[in-house]
């Protein structure tokens, strides 16, 4: 006996203050979930502006259980988010952690930081694999590739640096020097590169195509990243605006304003089902908007101070935001039962 | 266990564990049998018994040892959380646990610790203390050590003691007599002094008969024998320079030459006790006399030296010879009696052998024979032949062989060719022996005439040598084998001169140069009068001097600088021009446009820059993407080498696509695939189709997309253009050429326009230079460029001249659009055009063409609005002038006047100008 498909309902949003969790690690950077994105490209036909399910294909392991704090303490932290519980924490870095990634199959972490490294962590040992040392300056932003084979680092220094986790090589596989300032945001889809740089370029490499497309934006990129079906960009700058650009023309798809983003580095991400997108706030919100008709959903009052970094889980309605020396846990209203 | 659950045999003891009960049916086991009883070490091993330790090699895989690749290297790890601590190995490290067992070569033995060990007052220690305390700079030192160390007994001693036994009691039950004592064996010779008294026994010797018998008596203590182990490298008991003679002076003591260490010990320490009644002290020849010490005889009596042996000889000091060598037949009297009456210490374990060794007879030398002379004389090999026949017999007569014809030589003095020549064979050809038959014969006849004319020279020069120091003995000497000497340098010479062509010194004065090498070539040879030979005997005394000097100062320079340089440098593999830099090709262009366009949100073609990049192979390899160009060594953007100090280099280039990668491809183009190239052809072809819509034509395609839609555009070339990009396997060289003109007609072009550096980067320019102003040189290419352009318009695009209807708004628009982003090219449509060419498929194009309508609007409101600007910027665009090329040239001025000329135009009048040349 068939039952008919559920209707979409409208997505909930993480407005539920599930847990505060005090990190003990200073500052806290950035906080990233664990675990892969979800695959860019869905089969799904119907796009998400035209307000189709997207449902996230769950074949890969993509996890999402647990999250990676960086602190300016020079540490970095795996916690259980839902519990609070601390896992792990690995010190080594020289300088305060500013970004981390966890690689898809859960087995190393890659962060780097104010100490131009990146570093390649065995999860279970918290042991540092590797160090990777080469940039000039502190490195804003860390990607594993889908496989993990490649960590790809964005630093100050203009560069990208695309690191080769297998040999032992100690250069870069290549240096992506086409940014004319500091890299504030590198995003991998399984092909393409995705960089945001003070510059104020988003810059998209497609290892497929063999090309280069820059999308001047003007103002300098705080983050940049892609939509879950891979079609679109979301961009965010420092004039207070977020972009979804379409990925293919660099055609402006919609605009998100009202959050204030003039100094810091801050995130933005879409959530679970690309139907919102999300930013951190200078003003201790965190602004939700639709993503079809760009209007402020939900302003979520964070704290008072600047949230500094957001995380949203790969499949369910959860966010993690970070502010000062901690970090929350929000989960939508009627929790539970979201599998 | 049996007998121990069993109560009836309570005061059985029983030993070990009891054989298990047998059952029933069970039949006793079957012993096992031979074959099957083996010997297995703690690893299931045979176990050997034989070998280099106690199990040999036993261990091991196959007879390996540890593992299967043999020993197992304990590599050296040490990481950042793991520390290796350096440990010194010692050779425990390098045995195996068979060793390290009990019957290894080095057993871990259990040792009883201090809490067991007995602290009775062993005597040979004590004594040994003794001893020490006095030869010890300070005597008594060791007594303080004595009161100081606690009295602490054993477990086993005080268990001893709990059971009655007493201090200087052996163990055991008491025994009714005491043991005889054994006489020593007659067999046993002693010689010297008696032993030494045992303790307090020999005393108590003596009253054995007169026990009673009912006392019992503890067993003798027995002095364990002592075992020391030697851990000195001293040669066998050798003993040092003894502390007590050497301190007190008994000069007879070291004649107590009989007994072994213990004893010797104990003599000793006899001795201390009597020490003639003197105090144990610092003494000797250093210290004087004391005021508070009797006798004084003694000072001077110290031990010498001379009482050692300095020499290891026959004689024992002993008989009074102090290094003297008695006569020979005193000595031999002696002799016999030595082997009896060996006085030296007889090692423990050793015993005299009862017959002397029998010495090794030596033989002498053999006599030599009178006339022997040690020179060997190699006799000259002549080959046989008709012509050295006589000379053959002579040698082989003055070698003793006269009478011996060929035929009887022996088989061992035959070679091969005369082995095959008695046989009749015929010889080989092939076999060459030596490397002018490898020659052709041309080659040959050139040698040959070579060595005439040097033979001919070398006669001459000889003639000359000859008539004018006949005095120069050397000459006269080495003239027999002159012919074969003076052709050697001369070719030496040649060679030399080809080598060193590159310098020469003398090179206006032909003669003087060949001298000069004549001379090197002397100077190789190592001749002492090189110079001599070689200078011109015409030349007179003082020329002749200066030339010498010359040559030697030129060869020195040469040496120097040629072989010292070469010997440290090598060829740079590239020429590296240093006025040339590597710049992007491609650069994003101008932000200013851009800018604008951002905050009118128009995102999308006027904010987007598209490149050709390169992604490197790993990279991509480890994207899991397949290589998009497989064939291209290129990582990143393309790059082009420009003057390192031109202006263009630090301008912003508005046309990212427009180059021609020609150059490009040539330098690097030969591992290119034939895609690829199809790749570059198809841009190069964009290019210029672009370079087109540049100027004026820019304007033709855009009225043209106005007209209709871009894609069903009826032009022959953009179709063509897509079909190859489409197909850029298919596309071929002819096909190419076929739309395009000729290279002669480019290169005609391009060769008269500039030094032929690289073309590349004059088209760069000729990309940038719509952004300058001013600027003379780029307006000069530029000219030329349109020339360019112009022709392959003549050639190739006979539809161009479109349909006249409409385009005149669109124009207008673009116009003001250029105006509006001020002199700058607009990014907009290369890249457009370009992406349209490259990748007819796209799925956007419905949506493109709304956006492209959206835009027309917008530009239309601006157009408005920034219409008082226009006449200021008109001045400033240059590359619209549609002129001829063949009128125009490196005229700069001429080129201006037209550009202002056209500046005033209005796109209709363009267009017009334009169709003629077009057509």
């Amino acid at each position: 006996m068939a039952f008919p498909e559920p209707r979409p309902q409208a997505p909930e949003l993480p407005q539920k203050l599930l847990k505060t969790l005090d990190c003990g690690q200073g500052a806290v950077r950035a906080v990233r979930f664990n675990g892969g994105r979800p695959p860019l490209y869905i089969p799904s036909p119907a796009p998400p502006e035209a307000g189709g399910p997207v449902t996230p294909a769950c074949c890969s392991p993509v996890d999402g259980n647990y999250c990676l704090t960086c602190g300016s303490d020079k540490t970095l932290k795996l916690w259980n988010p839902l519990r609070g519980t601390l896992l792990r924490t690995y010190s080594g870095h020289g300088y305060e952690v500013l970004d981390a990634a966890s690689s898809i199959d859960n087995s190393s972490l890659c962060s780097g930081g104010g100490d131009k490294t990146v570093v390649l962590w065995d999860v279970a040992s918290g042991q540092v694999v590797r160090k990777f040392r080469g940039h000039a300056g502190k490195v804003n932003t860390v990607q594993f590739n889908e496989e993990a084979t490649v960590i790809l680092s964005g630093s100050i220094d203009s560069s990208i640096r695309c690191w080769d986790c297998r040999s032992r090589k100690p250069e870069p596989v290549q240096k992506l020097e086409e940014a004319r300032d500091g890299i504030s945001s590198v995003k991998v889809s399984d092909h393409e590169i995705l960089a945001g740089s003070v510059d104020g370029r988003v810059r998209r490499y497609d290892l497929r195509m063999g090309q280069l497309f820059s999308d001047y934006i003007g103002s300098p990129i705080t983050c940049t990243c892609f939509s879950r079906d891979g079609q679109c960009t979301l961009v965010s700058s420092l004039d207070s605006t977020l972009r979804l650009l379409d990925k293919d023309t660099g055609e402006l798809l919609g605009e998100y304003t009202g959050h204030k983003n003039q100094q810091y580095k801050l995130d933005c991400c879409l959530n679970e089902r690309d139907t919102h997108v999300i930013s951190c706030s200078e003003n201790g919100k965190v602004f939700f908007w639709d993503l079809v008709e760009g209007a402020l959903v939900l302003a979520l009052p964070v704290g008072s101070s600047v949230v500094q970094s957001l995380a949203y889980h790969p499949t369910e309605p959860c966010l993690l935001t970070a502010m000062g020396g901690s970090i929350q846990c929000w989960r939508e209203e009627k929790e539970g039962g979201a599998g | 266990m049996a007998a121990l659950d069993s109560d009836s045999d309570e005061d059985l003891v029983s030993y070990g564990k009891g054989l298990e009960p047998l059952e029933e049916g069970e039949r006793p086991k079957k012993p096992i049998p031979l074959q099957d009883q083996t010997v297995r070490d703690e690893k299931g091993r045979y176990k050997r018994f034989h070998g280099a330790f106690s199990g040999g090699f036993s261990a091991g895989y196959f007879n390996t040892v540890g593992s299967k690749e043999g020993w197992t290297p304990s590599t050296f790890v040490s990481s950042r959380q793991n520390r290796a601590d350096k440990s010194v190995l010692g050779p425990e490290d390098f045995m195996d646990e068979e060793d390290l067992s009990e019957f290894g070569i080095a057993p871990k033995a259990i040792v009883t610790t201090d809490d067991f060990a007995s602290k009775t007052k062993d005597r040979l220690q004590e004594k040994a203390r003794q001893l020490a305390a006095a030869a010890a700079p300070i005597p008594g030192a060791m007594l303080l050590d004595d009161l100081i160390t606690p009295a602490k007994l054993s477990v086993g001693f005080e268990l001893l003691r709990k059971m009655g036994w007493k201090e200087g009691q052996g163990v055991g039950p008491r025994v009714k007599r005491r043991p005889r004592r054994q006489k020593p064996d007659p067999g046993v010779k002693i010689y010297g002094c008696a032993l030494p008294p045992r303790g307090s026994e020999g005393s108590e010797d003596e009253d054995d008969d007169y026990l009673p018998d009912n006392v019992t008596f503890a067993p003798k203590d027995v002095t364990p024998v002592d075992f020391t182990p030697k851990d000195n490298v001293h040669g066998l008991a050798y003993k040092g320079l003894d502390p007590h003679q050497a301190l007190f002076g008994t000069p007879g003591e070291h004649l107590n030459f009989l007994g072994g260490g213990s004893e010797g010990a104990s003599n000793l320490l006899g001795n201390v006790g009597l020490s003639k009644g003197r105090k144990l002290g610092i003494s000797g020849q250093a210290f004087g006399v004391g005021a508070l010490e009797e006798e004084d005889d003694d000072i001077y009596a110290t031990e010498t030296l001379s009482k050692y042996d300095t020499v290891l000889k026959d004689e024992e000091p002993g008989d009074g010879l102090y290094g003297w060598t008695a006569p020979r037949q005193y000595r031999n009297q002696k002799e016999p009696e030595r082997d009896l009456r060996y006085i030296g210490k007889i090692l423990d374990g050793f015993s005299l052998a009862s017959k002397p060794l029998s010495s090794k007879k030596l033989y002498p030398p053999p006599q030599l024979p009178r006339d022997y002379r040690p020179v060997h004389y190699f006799r000259p090999v002549v080959p046989a032949t008709s012509e050295n026949s006589h000379l053959l017999q002579v040698l082989s007569e003055s070698s003793g062989k006269a009478g011996q014809d060929p035929g009887t030589y022996s088989r061992h003095q035959l070679n091969a060719s005369k082995r095959g020549q008695l046989l009749g064979e015929t010889p080989i050809q092939g076999s060459a022996t030596s490397v002018l038959e490898f020659l052709s014969q041309k080659d040959r006849e050139r040698i040959k005439e070579m060595k005439q004319v040097s033979d001919l020279k070398a006669a001459q020069a000889k003639a000359r040598s000859l008539a004018q120091n006949a005095a120069s003995s050397r000459l006269q000497s080495s003239t027999p084998d002159l012919g074969h000497c003076s052709q050697h340098p001369t070719l030496g010479s040649w060679s030399a001169a080809t080598r060193a062509s590159n310098f020469k010194p003398f090179a206006k004065d032909p003669e003087k140069q060949r001298r000069y090498e004549e001379f090197l070539a002397h100077m190789k040879e190592g001749q002492k009068d090189a110079l001599e030979r070689c200078l011109d005997p015409s030349m007179t005394e003082w020329e002749r001097g200066r030339e010498r000097e010359e040559f030697a100062r030129a060869a020195q320079l040469y040496v120097s600088s040629h072989v010292t340089l070469s010997s440290r440098f090598t060829h740079a593999k590239e020429e590296d021009d240093s006025d040339q830099v590597e710049v992007p090709r491609d650069q994003e262009n101008d932000i200013n446009d851009k800018q604008s366009a951002v905050k009118m949100k128009m995102f999308g073609k006027l904010t987007r820059d598209t490149f050709e990049w390169h992604p490197d192979k790993l990279l991509c390899k480890r994207f899991n993407v397949p290589d998009p160009y497989p064939g291209s060594t290129l990582v990143g953007l393309p790059r082009v080498k420009r003057d390192k100090y031109s202006v263009f280099n630090f301008l912003t280039l508005p046309e990212p696509t427009s180059l021609p990668t020609k150059p490009v491809s040539s330098e690097k183009g030969q591992q290119q695939h034939g895609s690829d190239k199809s790749r570059k052809l198809s841009r190069w072809d964009t290019s210029k189709l672009e370079r087109k819509e540049d100027s004026i034509s820019e304007f033709l395609s855009l009225a043209r997309s106005k007209v209709g839609p871009p894609k069903q555009e009826s032009s022959p070339l953009v179709n063509k253009e897509e079909e190859r990009t489409v197909d850029k396997g298919a596309a071929s060289q002819p096909e190419g050429e076929g739309s395009r003109p000729s290279m002669d007609l480019f290169k005609a072009i391009f060769a008269s326009s500039s030094d032929g550096k690289s073309s590349s980067s004059e088209e760069e320019q000729d990309d940038s230079e719509n952004d300058q102003e001013g600027t003379e040189e780029a307006n000069f290419q530029s000219s030329q460029e349109v020339a360019m352009v112009e022709s392959a318009v003549t050639h190739t695009a006979e539809p161009v001249p479109c349909e006249p209807a409409a385009p005149f708004p669109i124009q207008k628009i673009q116009i003001d659009e250029r105006e509006e982003f001020g002199p700058r090219l607009p990014p907009v449509f290369c890249p457009n055009t370009r992406q349209k060419l490259e990748t007819p498929q796209r799925e956007k194009h419905k949506k493109n063409k709304e956006k492209h309508k959206m835009k027309k609007e917008h530009r239309r409101k601006r157009e408005k609005k920034k219409k008082h600007k226009k006449h200021k910027h008109k001045s400033k665009q240059k590359n619209k002038k549609p002129e001829k090329s063949s009128s125009e040239s490196s005229d700069s001025s001429d080129s201006r006047s037209d550009e202002e000329e056209t500046a005033d135009l209005s796109p209709r009048e363009l267009l017009r100008r334009c169709t003629p040349v077009v057509q």
